[in-house]
């Protein structure tokens, strides 16, 4: 066979793969939307689930899984980024160094429902926390620190050398240098990579079901010591859980869970390109 | 007045740093945390069942009187999706990361990254979803099944969710071989596709080993969509289109259920454990071919 030949099957199955990954993301969106749509109203995102939740909105789902996100990033966003300083400023590569990278690429692979797990150990039971926000908050704070902090890291990376230099000949002390030179230089990274967390959070159900999530609660939360509902657990809940939930409501759930994680991702996006196009080196 | 505030920064400044060295160990806090933890709730189980029986015990049964906490099954279970997600994923993932690393055009690969992006936004839940919806009734009239929640089914949403890593890591490596590789498989003639399979992807096999195990470490580890579409009978599987039960469907199906300090509770806890060491293991081999790879 001429090699051309078989170049050209080659690439063709090659393509082929691609469109096999490609299409079925694009098509999971196509039927929750097409599926969805039809259940978004008013009345849906802002009242209660009535009925066994086989009726009504799912307005505390949409507050819990706020709630959530917005704690986990509070209590995972500074640190993260705190923890990835010291990284890349402070350490040099020495064994100190490479443990705190292996932990981190450990606590980036530990599967979600051990986060679970341990949040219920730790957070609910051993600290008496109970099932409640601020358990659930810090399970996934917890959870979001590998990626905070590799993003942060390779933000910080991407200052150049020389910044620091001529600020730390300048005069300034070393924590100056690195708030008013190297964190203001890798903003967009952080913001982007924290954001992305936000996203992820928002979107996740194994590290909440026994640190906070509530199975029915048609009323919001107090404080943070209370139980909340969340989309992703909703979403489960009626899918799997609760029989002969109207498929507009199970979608229109998915819909609403799927816009708010996208939207999210999408703004990660639009601050990352806003950024490097303003980049002056 | 200037001498007070020069203190004041001083005292900031020292607190800061503080901090910031706090943080930075605190990754290493959270680790031994997870897992003294695990250990602490996992090993109870052993003061009335021994680590042999729980290990290859062949049966899950942990309400029935006595109870029996075989995790046998479930680790095949976890086992059996896992080869076949990655058996579907790792061609196609591989093909991909080809693809799009070295034949597609600037504007195609922009919109091919996207659409992997789009994938790994997803969350697990909404695919799990799809998979009940879509997926699970396909499954059972194309295989004329008794139910659609089979292993099977269960690999193919997982084969899905392992393919963003699979793709991005594996295009990663393939793009930072160096250009001069190619250009001389080029010079000396070989076509664009000969390059790529006799220089390009040999040279890039640390970090495409090391994509396939980051994927690997992702499947065992995912729990709401598995859960959600394998039926969950906890038995040794004999066939992949029979219901099985993995190590993350059972915890996250039963701790809800469970009773604080029982010995259900805390055999939750041990199958925890077995899922920690090997996903620590896994993860632990793709960063030695990550590594490799930099060299």
């Amino acid at each position: 066979m001429n090699y051309r030949t078989t170049q050209r099957i080659a690439f063709s199955f090659l393509f082929l793969a691609n469109l096999l990954v490609i299409i079925p993301a694009v098509l999971i969106i196509v039927i929750i939307i097409k599926n969805g749509i039809g259940a978004i109203s008013w009345e849906f995102l802002t009242s209660a689930p009535r009925m066994g939740m086989r009726e009504g909105g799912i307005f505390p789902a949409i507050v819990g899984t706020l709630y959530l996100a917005v704690g986990s990033i509070v209590f995972a966003g500074p640190i993260g980024v705190l923890a990835a300083v010291y990284m890349n400023e402070y350490t040099k590569e020495n064994w100190l160094a490479r443990l705190i990278r292996l932990a981190i690429i450990n606590l980036a692979g530990v599967p979600s429902v051990i986060y679970g797990l341990f949040g219920l150990a730790l957070f609910v039971i051993f600290l008496r926390f109970g099932t409640s926000i601020l358990a659930g908050t810090l399970t996934l704070g917890i959870m979001s620190l590998p990626l905070i902090i590799t993003t942060t890291r390779e933000a910080l990376a991407t200052v150049p050398q020389s910044f620091r230099e001529v600020s730390l000949s300048l005069g300034a002390s070393k924590w100056q240098t690195i708030r008013y030179v190297v964190l203001p230089n890798a903003i967009p990274g952080i913001l982007t990579g924290n954001i992305l967390e936000f996203a992820r959070s928002a979107g996740e159900t194994a590290p909440i079901l026994f640190t906070v999530a509530a199975f029915y609660l048609p009323r919001l939360p107090k404080s943070v010591f209370d139980q909340a509902m969340a989309l992703p657990y909703h979403l489960y809940v009626i899918s799997t859980q609760v029989p002969n939930v109207k498929l507009e409501i199970r979608y229109g759930t998915a819909l609403v869970l799927v816009s708010l994680v996208l939207s999210l991702n999408l703004v990660a996006i639009i601050v990352r390109s806003h950024f490097r196009r303003k980049k002056k080196w | 007045m200037l001498k007070k505030k020069w203190t004041r920064n001083k005292i900031f400044e020292f607190l800061i740093e503080k901090a910031i060295i706090l943080s930075g160990l605190i990754s290493i806090v959270f680790v031994g945390l997870i897992f003294l933890f695990l250990v602490k709730e996992g090993f109870s189980v052993f003061k009335t069942t021994s680590l042999g029986s729980v290990l290859l015990g062949k049966e899950w049964y942990p309400i029935s009187e006595p109870p029996k906490f075989g995790i046998l099954p479930l680790i095949l279970g976890s086992l059996l999706v896992t080869l076949s997600a990655t058996v579907i994923s790792v061609p196609l993932g591989i093909a991909s990361a080809v693809y799009i690393s070295e034949v597609a055009s600037p504007k195609i690969k922009e919109f091919l990254k996207s659409g992997v992006e789009l994938l790994a936004a997803i969350p697990s839940v909404v695919i799990g979803f799809i998979g009940i919806m879509i997926l699970v009734p396909l499954v059972k009239k194309m295989f004329n099944l008794p139910t659609g929640l089979t292993a099977l089914t269960g690999s193919i949403i997982l084969a899905f969710m392992a393919m963003p890593t699979i793709v991005s890591i594996a295009e990663d490596a393939i793009t930072s071989v160096p250009k001069r590789y190619k250009e001389a498989a080029l010079a000396l003639g070989a076509t664009h596709w000969q390059a790529i399979y006799r220089v390009i992807v040999p040279a890039a096999s640390s970090g495409i080993v090391a994509s396939v195990m980051l994927g690997i470490g992702r499947v065992i580890g995912e729990t709401m969509a598995v859960m959600m579409v394998t039926g969950n009978a906890a038995r040794i599987p004999t066939s992949i289109v029979q219901p099985v039960r993995t190590l993350t469907a059972t915890i996250a199906a039963e701790m809800g259920e469970t009773v604080q300090g029982s010995d259900h509770y805390f055999a939750l806890f041990t199958i925890g454990i077995v899922l920690f060491i090997i996903t620590f293991i896994v993860n632990l081999v793709a960063d030695y071919f990550l590594h490799r790879e930099r060299r």
